[in-house]
């Protein structure tokens, strides 16, 4: 990488992780407190004082998250008083005061009382079982503040620092302040939740990092998001050259605009995953990965003049689906379809992807054993097949609407068969370009096949690992099987990528590696066409695509199949 | 005992943001109000118990009170669920 600086050569040891979010930084590190471990129950001679005790550390919980809710504003301010609310919820403060009437300790009667709602909640499975994560994190404050022990949670030191921690939950990073200059943890994954937020605000990021949470507070180390390295014990100037070189290429890639190309000008096409028209708005401050401060979630320009990509690679539809009853009306669809059209020349639109692995109420699907083996994807079409054709239906009507040329690919595709029955159906409600997604290696195998019947394939890495490595993608402890950079991953994308050069048909990737600068120009040499990634990543893939030409990146790709 | 019977109106139902309103609502109102999913019932100030409903948007919930305040309660709190309050203005938006 241009400017990633060089070796640090002062540093007295070193530990490495899978870098995630791309980006370099160097600091004192601070530890996440670990959640307080709960003592042997203590006999109680004063209930009143336990019951007093369990009410003032409730109150304490609330506090803390309404003030970091203040503090964040935006929608991490609304989680965070969600959170309150639930600390201050009057059914949990009696059950656990209930507790203390019967002998409990005020800890331990916190501790049952969450423990019986975790429960609850987490019997209800779907959206509301991850909440129970949330309570979790709740309980881990409550006991802490009846402990008298310092509440987890982020510190504020009052300096900028490394966050270390075991793992981070949603709870822990909605509060992310920008003194903050990078995350490393122990535990996680290239798709876990802190290398998705990472990225999102542009902050280095390296998770799987075996023993990083065995150094001491305020050890002054180096983290390198890239390649996933940490220098130990970093002196005074190589932390100044780091903070330098690390300013320079932020402002770099602030600056960077156009199209994609390798330096020998082979275009590769630079497109972004979109959830709604919302995330193509120019919303906050600068554009991309400069911002690292509370609005740095939202803080990019996704317009064609903005960070400049060339449209969207990837429109999910799930959102319009979430947590309904009934799915959405015909004409609710194609005006949150035809508000993208307008806003953007190229769009590809995948159909719904949800199932079993997903659950969305209104699909009524059964329970299944191994919902990532089961019905998700395409495979709900077999179900539900109305689903699939009003939603057809509705992007077709909505690109009439907006004068525009959609292209539509499904997910989930493993067979030949299916791809052309998508195909038929696509083409006959008047989509010209129709494709499909590369998730499953059984579709992969069939690339060639599959390009006789659709007009593009995309390739969703994060899937492919995991179907490819028999990995489950959330699986922390099987980081190393997920890394993109596999051997058998890339030979799979590299079938693809040959079999659309073949048929003079364009084969993506819209994976989390898309948008890695450092996979990108590897995918590139692989023969992939376009790339398509989360807005924040655009810039520093442009800038990685342009310091090598097409030759460079076949030569990185015949490497890493090696 | 007052009742209002009325079908949730937000995209997400009573999670996240119209949960959080709707709790906030009740907590003001100072009647102790239930509300009714099927066949669980859970105080209407009680964060945990709205959530663990379940309710998405379309379900029929009902709302129940006694004592002086009730009615006047009920109004409110239903009028507020047959709002889609995820299209209300947006936090930061």
């Amino acid at each position: 990488m241009p400017d990633s600086g060089g070796p640090w050569e002062g540093a007295a040891g070193r530990l490495t992780g899978l870098g995630v979010s791309q980006g370099r930084a160097a600091g004192p590190m601070i530890r996440l407190a670990d959640p307080p471990e709960l003592p042997a129950p203590r006999t109680v001679t004063d209930p009143g004082a336990e019951a007093a005790t369990v009410a003032k550390a409730l109150e304490a919980v609330a506090a803390e998250l309404n003030r970091r809710a203040l503090a964040a504003g935006g929608e991490a301010a609304e989680i965070l008083e969600a959170l309150a609310m639930i600390a201050e919820d009057p059914v949990l403060l009696e059950e656990a005061e209930r507790l203390t009437g019967d002998g409990a300790d005020a800890a331990h009667a916190l501790d049952a009382a969450f423990a019986r709602h975790r429960e609850a909640l987490a019997q209800l499975g779907g959206y509301l079982a991850e909440r129970a994560a949330d309570l979790d994190d709740l309980r881990h404050r409550a006991v802490a503040a009846a402990l008298g022990l310092p509440m987890p949670g982020l510190p504020s030191p009052g300096h900028p620092y490394v966050l270390v921690a075991t793992d981070l939950s949603p709870a822990d990073t909605a509060g992310l302040g920008p003194d903050v200059l990078a995350l490393v943890t122990e535990h996680g994954g290239p798709t876990s939740h802190t290398a998705i937020l990472a990225r999102a605000r542009g902050l280095p990021a390296v998770v799987a990092c075996e023993g990083v949470c065995g150094l001491a507070d305020g050890t002054v180390i180096g983290v390198d998001g890239g390649t996933g390295e940490i220098a130990i014990g970093l002196t005074q100037r190589e932390t100044a050259e780091v903070a330098r070189t690390e300013t320079a290429r932020r402002d770099r890639l602030r600056t960077s605009r156009g199209p994609g190309m390798t330096a020998d000008g082979h275009a590769v096409k630079l497109l972004l995953n979109i959830g709604s028209a919302a995330d193509l708005a120019p919303r906050g401050a600068g554009a991309g990965a400069a911002e690292v401060g509370a609005e740095g979630l939202g803080a990019v320009e996704a317009d064609a003049g903005g960070t400049g990509a060339e449209g969207v690679g990837l429109f999910r539809t799930e959102f319009l689906f979430l947590d309904r009853r009934h799915p959405p009306s015909f004409e609710e669809q194609v005006a949150a379809y035809a508000e993208v059209f307008d806003r953007t020349e190229h769009v590809i639109v995948r159909t719904l992807d949800a199932g079993t692995d997903k659950p969305l109420p209104f699909l009524g699907l059964p329970r299944e054993q191994n919902p990532a083996l089961g019905v998700r994807g395409l495979r709900v079409d077999r179900l539900l097949p109305d689903v699939l054709d009003t939603q057809l239906d509705a992007i077709a009507a909505a690109a009439r609407q907006a004068g525009a040329e959609p292209w539509v690919m499904a997910p989930m595709v493993t067979t030949v068969g299916e791809a052309s029955d998508f195909a038929r159906r696509a083409r006959a409600k008047g989509i010209a370009q129709v494709g499909v997604m590369v998730e499953v290696p059984a579709a992969a195998l069939r690339a060639g096949r599959l390009l006789q019947e659709v007009d593009f394939l995309s390739i969703g890495t994060n899937d492919l690992a995991q179907y490819t490595f028999a990995a489950d993608r959330q699986h922390s402890g099987l980081a190393d099987l997920l890394d993109p950079r596999q051997p058998a991953l890339l030979e799979l994308i590299a079938l693809c990528a040959e079999a659309g050069r073949r048929a003079g048909k364009p084969v993506g990737v819209c994976g989390e590696a898309a948008g890695d600068p450092l996979l990108a120009p590897l995918l590139v040499g692989l023969g992939v066409t376009s790339l398509s990634m989360a807005p924040v990543c655009v810039p520093a893939v442009r800038e990685a695509l342009a310091a090598l030409t097409l030759e460079e990146c076949r030569e990185r790709a015949r490497a890493a199949l090696d | 005992m007052a009742q209002r019977t009325v079908v949730v109106a937000s995209a997400s139902g009573l999670h996240a943001r119209p949960a959080k309103l709707f709790v906030q609502a009740a907590v003001k109102s100072g009647v102790p109000v239930t509300i009714r999913a099927g066949e669980k019932a859970v105080p209407a100030k009680s964060m945990l118990g709205v959530l663990s409903l379940g309710v998405v948007q379309g379900t029929e919930v009902t709302l129940e009170a006694e004592g002086p305040g009730a009615e006047e309660a009920l109004d409110a709190l239903a009028a507020l669920l047959a709002r889609d309050l995820d299209a209300d203005e947006a936090p930061d938006a």
